[in-house]
């Protein structure tokens, strides 16, 4: 024996709790231990939680491992599987295991879990009665779906429930009994509960309520073939699963004189009443209180960790727990205390028709429990109002309608990962909050969903969080994410995304059409009405002057430069710069709709004049008459312009909007983009041309302009993110042309600015734009040099007879005898 | 009787696109493929009424311009999982030129 040798630490349980504690050792304190696990299974260290999508047949046992045995040996621990510890020798500080092995310890860990309590029945060893609780259940449970027909699950609480929902989905016909005279008694109120057993029903489970087992009878193979219940009842049943509680595994602990009451004793520290002996997980009870779900154990995990690596500072205070139902298409939420708390009110949403039931309990004006069904996305937001006992009078009366109506109303939903507060909880299992999720975004420079699991172990549990956790890796990294799940395809004529669409073209050098189609495999001869007008879009914003427009790929509206409307007739909405018009102008227009007999003309909401009703064969000659140029207000392509009067008139006015709206509608007219264009320019903060709405607003101050991005007034609203702060008119152009050419080049076809800035992220365009001056050059110059080939497209068929075809309509030549 | 009426030269009608023809029965849509296949059709869509002639045309089919049915060219019925149909017409091409029969 040598002075230098490592303390030696044991630990007794291979499962969740018990891991997670080394993992947490390992960040604080990698060498300090020489290490050694039993684990009483033959098994790495898995996921526990997620044997339920297992059962369901959604997810392998592959999936579902956290770590694989050479993470022991790459740890240098030393791992005894299939060994489980029969007994403490406390004096000798060692453990021994069943089949003789032992170690010496001078620390020992305790977290042996807890074992499922099997009801006290006749026949409830009978072969076919298992309990849910390890990978040896679940697969004798996957082999029994496969050969018998009849599963009755005793327990109608949530393991049970998952059991039953996961052998239903493997054929099986399953019945569920529970004693009380609810579902999930303890986490849901009797009206949620009814709305999850009716979900349930639909999903074809039976059930039977305050039923009690009194027998478990044999068949002739010696199989479990039937139940019979108190009031002599009896049901079929090949396979029966015991899901009526967990009991702590406390024997070993006991036999070793430890003190236990219901679970092992431990103190703030997670020390049981032997100093060099500590215990974490569902074998423990922590201020009388015995917890089965992961995100306490983890929380334990933690302060055991930072214990044992001798830091010594943080204390277990205890956890208030959440739940929900890992049911694939069932969203069931409940948090904290919510029946019998004593003068407490309750807030109720009910809707059991539209199949929602929210209700949250208040005590003292702050949140003590709540129970949601069919509308779950607040339940984080609740959760954490709760633990923090945040007091919530004030927010009282919006409480139920979510946390997204307490800001600005009408924002996409998939802001939410954008908006959230740092310190606000993303993954409940875990405890991990955004900001650390961002931080090690940031820092460790993770890419994926797998990659922020390993990290942070955000979603790494019961993946209820894996949307949000996606959406934060999105905010984050902007264009850098690669979301995991592929993209869908363009349309049901290829497999590929929009992605590999561009990415080919623009590697390829790909030109036209069919030689899209030919290099990447079209399934269809000639494409279809979703794929064309995107493969030619694609096909001309990446190689401008050399791909040749295909007008016979483009919908009507933009092969004949107006707007087809409801009886098969046109809109023509001349572009007036800047909405500047003049007498002679609305002269003209008048005269225009006097001779051609226009049904309609109306100021449009983007200030211009529309001429509504005009008839097919008329437009070249509406348009030659009018002698203005197209309004493009057909087109996935600049549309309009707004300005104010700005300084030239407004008492407010700080600068030229008309010069300026003017000069960006010269500079950038007839630009195709991935979807519509429209720019608002106003010269003070009032904003009346409405610039925080549009694609991109500038706003005039005193000293300068404000550019802002990626704004949308149309389906959803969105209001547009501050880019930057300029001086001139030039820069307004040269930042507002980039941002639109980085748009233009990446953004997939009838993705609106708004949609793409929230795919890539505003700091991906910031870093393309803003900081990387020649990059802006570079982008400025592409979409000029794109411009200067663009013909006005109603000039080009008035005066060129450009597809003079469209607008003749063919008579009949000759009859011709037969 | 025959009712066999001449239109044009094909020519005269771009690779996937359409002309529209007057007629005693109303416009008649024709419409030219990638392989130069010519088919006529009723111009009004069976959903409501939409012309079209104005569509997008791929491989056998038109999608209409005003909400996106699209309608078989050689039987006039909407693909599923649309429903509805159109009058077809016979049409073909002789010597360059097109023919239409609006019996
Ligand atoms: C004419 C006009 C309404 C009016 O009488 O004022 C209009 C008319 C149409 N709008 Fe609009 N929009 C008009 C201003 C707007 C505005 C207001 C604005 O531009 O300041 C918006 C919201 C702002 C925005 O786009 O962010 C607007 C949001 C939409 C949307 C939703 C876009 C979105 O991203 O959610 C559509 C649908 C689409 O484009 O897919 C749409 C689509 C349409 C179409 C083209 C429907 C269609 O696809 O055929 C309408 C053509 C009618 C016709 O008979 O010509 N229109 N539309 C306006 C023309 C403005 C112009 O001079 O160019
Ligand atoms: C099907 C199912 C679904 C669940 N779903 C959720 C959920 O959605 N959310 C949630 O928060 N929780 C869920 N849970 C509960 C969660 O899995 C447990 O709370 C968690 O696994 C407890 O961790 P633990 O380390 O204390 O115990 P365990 O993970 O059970 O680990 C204990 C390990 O110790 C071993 N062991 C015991 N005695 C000995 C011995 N003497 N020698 C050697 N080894 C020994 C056991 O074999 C076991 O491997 C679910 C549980 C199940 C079974
Ligand atoms: S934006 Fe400001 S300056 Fe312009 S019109 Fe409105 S209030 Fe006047
Ligand atoms: S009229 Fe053709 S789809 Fe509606």
């Amino acid at each position: 024996m040598t002075t230098t040798k490592k303390t030696r630490l044991v630990v007794i349980g291979n499962g969740m709790a018990g891991m997670r504690t080394l993992e947490e050792l390992f960040k604080l304190a990698p060498d300090l231990y020489d290490i050694t696990v039993f684990g009483a299974e033959p098994h790495g260290n898995y996921n526990r939680i997620l044997l339920s999508p297992v059962l369901a047949g959604e997810m392998t046992i592959k999936d579902i491992m956290l770590n694989d045995v050479d993470w022991y040996a790459q740890n240098g621990i030393t791992l005894h599987l299939n060994k489980a510890v029969t007994r403490i020798d406390r004096v000798r500080r060692k453990v021994i295991a069943d089949d003789g092995t032992e170690a010496d310890y001078d620390r020992l860990l305790l977290a042996t879990g807890s074992n499922p309590v099997m009801l006290p029945v006749p026949g409830k060893d009978l072969p076919g009665v298992v309990s849910y609780r390890d990978i040896k259940d679940t697969d004798e449970m996957i082999e029994a779906a496969s050969r018998y027909r009849h599963a009755v699950v005793i327990g109608g609480g949530l393991l049970g429930l998952e059991a039953a929902n996961g052998l239903k989905l493997r054929g099986m016909d399953v019945t569920v009994v529970h004693l009380m005279p609810w579902l999930m008694e303890r986490q849901l109120d009797r009206t949620a509960a009814g709305l999850l057993q009716q979900s349930l029903e639909a999903k074809g489970l039976k059930f039977l309520l305050e039923k009690q087992t009194a027998e478990l009878i044999a068949g002739e193979s010696g199989r479990i073939c039937a139940i019979r219940f108190k009031d002599g009842e009896t049901l079929p049943a090949d396979l029966v699963v015991m899901a009526v509680g967990i009991r702590p595994d406390t024997g070993l602990a006991e036999a070793a004189g430890l003190h236990c009451d219901r679970g092992v004793v431990v103190n703030d520290t997670m020390q049981t009443y032997d100093p060099r002996i500590y215990a974490v997980g569902e074998c423990v009870s922590h201020r009388g209180i015995t917890y089965g779900l992961v995100a306490p154990l983890f929380e334990q995990a933690k302060v055991c960790a930072n214990h044992l690596a001798q830091f010594g500072i943080s204390r277990y205070t205890g956890s208030v727990t959440s739940t929900k139902l890992k049911v694939t298409g069932i969203d069931l939420f409940s948090a904290g205390d919510f029946t019998g708390v004593e003068g407490a009110e309750e807030i109720v949403l009910s809707d059991p028709a539209g199949g929602v039931y929210k209700k949250l309990v208040i005590k003292d004006g702050k949140i003590a429990g709540s129970v949601l069904y069919g509308d779950t996305v607040d339940g984080a937001w609740y959760f954490q109002l709760l633990r923090d006992g945040q007091n919530i009078r004030e927010l009282r009366d919006r409480l139920l309608f979510g946390q997204s109506h307490l800001g600005n109303a009408g924002h996409q939903g998939q802001n939410k990962a954008a908006s959230m507060p740092d310190e606000m909880e993303v993954c409940g299992c875990n405890g991990v909050c955004k900001g650390t999720i961002v931080k090690a975004i940031k820092e460790k420079g993770l890419f994926t969903l797998n990659d922020v699991r390993k990290h942070t172990k955000a979603s790494a549990s019961c993946g209820s969080c894996t949307g949000l956790v996606e959406q934060i890796l999105a905010s984050t990294l902007g264009g850098a994410y690669a979301p995991t799940p592929a993209e869908k395809p363009v349309c049901g004529c290829t497999e590929h995304t929009h992605a590999e669409v561009r990415k080919s073209i623009r590697q390829h050098k790909l030109l036209t059409i069919p030689e899209v189609m030919r290099f990447m495999e079209w399934g269809t001869p000639d494409g279809c009405a979703d794929c064309r007008p995107a493969l030619n879009y694609y096909l001309i914003s990446t190689w401008p002057h050399e791909a040749k427009d295909d007008p016979r790929s483009r919908h009507i509206n933009e092969r004949v430069h107006s707007n087809i409307q409801k009886l098969g007739d046109y809109s023509v909405v001349p572009r007036m710069w800047g909405g500047v018009t003049s007498p002679e102008q609305l002269r003209r227009i008048a005269d225009v709709a006097d001779k051609y007999h226009i049904p309609a003309m109306k100021i449009t909401g983007g200030q211009r004049i529309a001429l509504a009703g005009v008839k097919k064969e008329d437009l070249p000659k509406v348009w030659a008459d009018l002698d203005m140029p197209s309004g493009y207000a057909y087109g996935k392509s600049l549309r309009s312009v707004k300005t104010c009067v700005g300084n030239a008139f407004c008492r407010f006015g700080t600068q030229d909007t008309l010069g300026m709206g003017i000069g960006l509608e010269k500079a950038f007219w007839g630009m195709w983009a991935p979807h519509k264009v429209k720019l608002g320019i106003s010269g003070c903060p009032r904003n009346c041309s409405e610039a925080a709405i549009k694609d991109i607003g500038v706003i005039g101050v005193e000293s300068g302009w404000e550019i802002y991005v990626a704004g949308n007034g149309g389906t959803k609203t969105e209001i547009a993110q501050f880019f930057v702060k300029v001086k001139t008119q030039e820069e307004v152009m040269e930042y507002a042309g980039a941002f639109l050419e980085l748009y233009r080049q990446e953004g997939y076809y009838l993705e609106r600015t708004a949609q793409w800035l929230q795919r890539v992220g505003l700091d991906y365009a910031k870093c393309n734009v803003v900081d990387d001056a020649k990059n802006r050059g570079v982008l400025y110059r592409q979409l000029l040099g794109a411009l200067a080939a663009r013909k006005d497209p109603w000039q080009e068929r008035t005066r060129e007879g450009f597809e003079k075809q469209e607008f003749k309509i063919l008579e009949i030549l000759d009859e011709v005898p037969s | 009787m025959s009712e066999w009426v001449r239109i044009c030269p094909l020519g005269e009608i771009p690779r996937l696109g359409s002309r529209v023809v007057q007629t005693g029965k109303g416009d008649v849509a024709v419409f030219r493929n990638s392989s130069d296949e010519v088919f006529a059709l009723r111009d009004q869509c069976p959903h409501k009424g939409g012309p079209l002639s104005q569509g997008i045309v791929f491989d056998r089919k038109v999608t209409c311009p005003l909400h996106g049915l699209t309608v078989q060219l050689d039987s006039g019925e909407a693909v599923a999982p649309d429903s509805g149909c159109t009058h077809r017409y016979r049409a073909r091409v002789d010597k360059g030129e097109v023919y239409l029969n609006l019996s």
